[in-house]
């Protein structure tokens, strides 16, 4: 029985909601925060994307919705509701119920997420198999591969002799197989060439406009996500530092780090002027220092950055974790021209 | 104190003299040179020998004083022309010239030291291109006892420091103790850069420095590089996929697909208006967040093929949408369409270029090179 | 260095392995101390059981098997070690160049590494000691240095193989730095776990085989090791005539020395190869 069989609620709710999520790594010395209560909802058909660097957390944050973590990392707080119901209880029977069929993801790399020794068509069957017994699995394998744009005959082939992007494309035929509701991606470009990273993202938009499923994208590669997504999640520290629509987070970067992130990127039309990256690293996990976690980097920092850590406040309509943004705080800082 | 490079003449048809009129002669001849650069690979069994083409007929130069970006993605030839030029492979045709003087004519290890003091190379991994098993200085101190044996032991010491301050990392005595694991990505990367500028290099190739590196971090990176063109009067070959990247950085751009150089020249010209097709189409799919999106339709699906055995005619044609029948038999050559501005195509050779407009650019503030002395001259 | 004997503290195998083969180096190191007394004199107290004066009792001629036991303990350590150092010395040689040096080298190499690890152990040291007339531990050595070095280069090639490509290895060349100072210095320092691994597993395979020549006779018959022990106890028939404590102790030590050597062998796989480590839970909220 799977929940298709459960009737929905009549009102709209939103298709997935996280709530205070919270995943640590047990290491030698303690544990490490890897996602700090974060929280966030996401509508049906919805493109949402999450923006960060290395030690951010953002793909920890995806195996912890999608319940695949394994030890020693584990969720210890928090909640994932999809459609309505809490996955982070659910027992393993219950999730093999969801998986593939409503929640399906998207890995970072083809060809470690494929079997080598395996055609890409039996590896279709075995999802198919898997989940279902009535699809026809021919006719269903054949359309997948026609929506991403790969020719059938392909289903013949194993995955080395397929080119990158075609790789990455079978993999995203292969999340379709049963139409999921939802698709969490994790860095599904990154292993490809300017070129073939374009395309792809193209394609997985209007595949989202004709199938109607709604994304999860985690990417450290803001620019790539910026004209695909509806809202946006900046991450640093294993928190939401900056959460709003694409389009307002990227004209109006609230966070500081959000605008050192934008302020990074070269411009390549345009005058060309000296630029500064964000000087530092980002913070030892096992290891917060108290306060904000962006403070020791921060071109704005001020003297109550070190000691309150802030939480997130809105900000025309965009959520922003900053303390220049808390209520009653005189904003000093001038937005760039 | 000027080091000659090389120790003894060697095998050349004209094996004239290092007199000053020669010397004079080689003062406009650039850094480096390459000549019909070819590389290929043998691939197969024994029973079906066939021969990947990694680079065919590569032209070009590079300054003093001058950060050159060669782009392309991956199968373009861009890393192995890198490793062409480290002499990491020797070349299946053509040549390589370094001040004037053919590589192919350096014999003993002293002549190769010789060459590989000057042409480091720098690599795009930093968390294997250091060997965890040592300090961090152990990498700087080897390039030193290698490259410069005037210096004593406390000497490569006190050089090893200087050099860590030079790339940035301070207080260099506290990071001479450090292993790579201690260090993030960026510092490690700052590591190679010393490492490369321990031996007084004219010319650091840099393979893809900063493409395993955060976003934030790799500005940094980029302003050293262009620090050290203008304060240490080194030369870079900056390999990379990013064009944003390259103009940020670099002066000249050479771009490359499936193994030949289908256009290069001043940066700015370049990016204001791309002659051929790859460097437009490489152009369209680098994304500014700032700037609203380009039109989304029509997205080009093709990949870079990859070369073996090929037959005459361009290699872009499969997915250039200006085609003619001439690209699918004759291989385009590299012609001067511009102020040093040369693209290997066809239908561009063919079409009067327009005068391009340049977008207002920020001067550049380095200074004109003179002849003061630097780090360089004192020994 | 440091984290290595962190690593060694922190694994329950290799601190009991440690132990074990810190006792038998103690033996091995004072025997006279612990058991003071001549392994050899043969006296008339034959076939003794436990007692205050002999702890373990005696054997089929008369001789106190607590002595023998303890002196049988450094030639034992002595061929684990040496042949372990020599095998694992000639593995890396075979193995690391075969894989550094490619091309036709590595073919060559392989070839002979791989049929001399197709033939049969056991047989092969039977027939090179028993070539020898004259049976000492040195022939005994070259009998197991042989024999024991193919396993371990087909392992190391591996490593090497798999090191070969990484960045520094190019940076050292582009740097100008030989190929023997590569080889040495800058690939080998990156497989010490695994050449130790290495050579714990050569010094197990030794110390076994080394015994089992010694109970077929072919070891030094007037000497006190423990396989020779077995092989006198055998001869008499000790398990039909109630010495049971001359056949088993003997059997024991080497059972536990080879233990010793397994279970440090295991732990420096654990130590090499992250992966292999059992890893941490957290006490999960939901």
């Amino acid at each position: 029985m799977s929940l298709r069989d459960v009737p929905y609620q009549t009102a709209p709710s939103p298709l997935l909601e996280v709530r205070d999520l919270t995943v640590e790594y047990a290491t030698a010395t303690g544990s490490a925060l890897a996602v700090d209560k974060v929280g966030f909802t996401l509508d049906k058909g919805e493109f949402l994307g999450i923006v960060g660097e290395s030690g951010c957390g953002k793909s920890t944050l995806l195996f912890g919705i999608a319940q695949l973590l394994s030890p020693p990392a584990g969720i210890t707080g928090g909640s994932v509701s999809f459609k309505g119901r809490n996955l982070v209880t659910m027992t393993a029977r219950q999730l093999n119920a969801i998986r593939w069929s409503e929640l399906s993801v998207v890995m970072q790399s083809a060809m470690n997420a494929l079997n080598p020794v395996k055609t890409i068509g039996s590896q279709f069957r075995d999802v198919l198999r898997a989940h279902s017994f009535d699809t026809d699995i021919a006719v269903r394998s054949r359309e997948v591969m026609e929506l991403v744009g790969v020719d059938p005959v392909h289903l013949g082939s194993y995955p080395h002799q397929l080119s990158g992007g075609m790789r990455q494309r079978a993999m995203i035929a292969m999340a379709l197989l049963f139409t999921p509701d939802l698709i969490i991606m994790d860095e599904p470009t990154s292993a490809l060439d300017v070129v073939a990273q374009r395309s792809l993202m193209v394609q997985i938009k209007e595949l989202q406009r004709e199938l109607g499923f709604a994304i999860i994208f985690v990417t450290h590669d803001m620019s790539l996500v910026s004209h695909f997504s509806d809202q946006l999640i900046v991450m640093y520290g294993g928190q939401i530092a900056e959460f709003g629509d694409t389009r307002t987070v990227f004209d109006t970067p609230r966070h500081p780090y959000s605008r050192g992130l934008l302020d990074a990127f070269p411009s390549i039309r345009g005058p060309k002027v000296p630029l500064l990256g964000i000087p530092g690293s980002p913070p030892d996990l096992s290891d917060l220092p108290p306060g904000c976690r962006f403070a020791a980097r921060c071109p704005s920092v001020m003297p109550s950055c070190t000691q309150t850590g802030p939480e997130l406040y809105d900000v025309d309509q965009v959520l922003v974790r900053c303390l220049l943004h808390a209520p009653g705080q005189v904003s000093k800082e001038e937005v760039p021209a | 104190m000027n080091q000659p490079l090389f120790n003894e003449p060697f095998n050349e048809p004209f094996n004239e003299p290092l007199n000053s009129a020669a010397n004079a002669a080689r003062e406009d001849e650039p850094l480096l040179r390459a000549n019909g650069l070819t590389r290929h690979f043998q691939i197969g069994g024994i029973f079906s020998r066939r021969n990947l083409h990694a680079v065919d007929g590569a032209d070009f130069s590079i300054g003093r004083n001058e950060i050159v970006a060669l782009a392309g993605e991956s199968g373009s030839g861009k890393s192995t022309i890198a490793r062409l030029l480290a002499m990491v492979y020797q070349p299946t045709a053509g040549e390589i010239l370094f001040e004037g003087r053919p590589l192919s004519g350096l014999r003993s290890r002293k002549d190769v030291l010789a060459y590989r003091s000057q042409v480091p190379m720098v690599f795009q991994d930093p968390f294997s291109s250091i060997n965890p098993v040592y300090r961090i200085s152990h990498g700087i101190l080897r390039t030193l006892k290698l490259h410069r044996p005037e210096l004593d032991q406390a000497q490569r010491v006190a050089e090893a420091e200087r050099l860590l301050t030079v790339v940035g990392l301070t207080p260099a005595a506290q990071y001479m103790a450090k292993f790579p694991y201690e260090m993030s990505g960026g510092q490690r990367q700052r590591i190679g850069f010393a490492q490369a500028l321990a031996s007084n290099p004219k010319l650091i190739i840099a393979d893809e420095p900063v493409s395993m590196l955060d976003v934030s971090i790799r500005i940094g990176l980029l302003n050293l590089m262009t620090e050290l063109r203008d304060r240490s009067n080194v030369s870079f070959l900056y390999i990379t996929h990013d064009l944003a990247s390259a103009r940020y950085a670099a002066d000249r751009l050479i771009v490359m697909y499936a193994g030949h150089i289908v256009e290069q020249g001043p940066i700015e010209d370049i990016l204001a208006a791309p002659k051929h097709p790859y460097t437009q189409l490489l152009l369209s799919t680098v994304p500014d967040p700032r700037a609203p999106l380009a039109d989304l339709a029509g997205a080009d699906r093709g990949e870079p093929p990859k070369v073996v055995d090929p037959r005459p005619g361009c290699r872009f044609r499969a997915r250039c949408p200006v085609a003619v029948a001439e690209c699918a038999t004759v291989t385009p050559e590299l012609r001067l369409l511009g102020d040093r501005h040369s693209a290997a195509c066809h239908v561009a050779n063919a079409t009067p270029s327009p005068t391009p407009t340049p977008t207002p650019t920020v001067p550049p503030t380095r200074p004109v090179p003179t002849n003061a002395p630097t780090h360089k001259d004192f020994a | 260095m440091a984290t290595l004997f962190r690593a060694i503290r922190h694994n329950g195998k290799a601190a009991a392995g440690l132990l074990i083969l810190i006792f038998f180096l103690v033996l091995a190191a004072v025997p006279d101390l612990i058991a003071p007394g001549n392994p050899a004199t043969i006296t008339n107290d034959v076939s003794l059981g436990i007692s205050g004066q002999h702890w373990l009792g005696t054997t089929g001629f008369g001789q106190d098997i607590l002595v023998q036991v303890v002196h049988g303990a450094r030639p034992a350590l002595l061929i684990a070690v040496v042949s372990g150092l020599l095998a694992t010395v000639l593995s890396v040689l075979v193995g690391v160049s075969a894989a550094y040096l490619g091309g036709i080298w590595d073919d060559v190499l392989n070839l002979f590494t791989d049929v001399v690890l197709v033939i049969p152990t056991l047989p092969l040291v039977v027939v090179i000691a028993g070539y020898f007339s004259h049976h000492s531990i040195t022939v005994m050595i070259i009998a197991l240095v042989v024999t024991g070095w193919s396993f371990g280069a087909r392992q190391l090639r591996v490593q090497a193989l798999s090191l070969r490509n990484r960045d520094f290895l190019e940076a050292a060349r582009v740097r100008g730095e030989r190929r023997s100072y590569i080889i040495m210095f800058e690939l080998l320092p990156n497989m010490t776990s695994l050449i130790v691994a290495n050579f714990l597993g050569a010094a197990l395979y030794s110390i076994l085989t080394a015994s089992g020549l010694e109970f077929l006779g072919l070891g030094d018959v007037n000497s006190y090791d423990w396989g020779t022990m077995l092989y006198w106890a055998q001869n008499q028939s000790a398990l039909q005539t109630g010495g049971y404590v001359w056949a088993a102790v003997p059997g024991l030590c080497i059972a536990l020395l080879g233990t010793a050597f397994a279970l440090l062998n295991n732990a420096f796989d654990e130590i090499s190869n992250p992966a292999l480590r059992p890893v941490r839970r957290l006490r999960v909220a939901s």
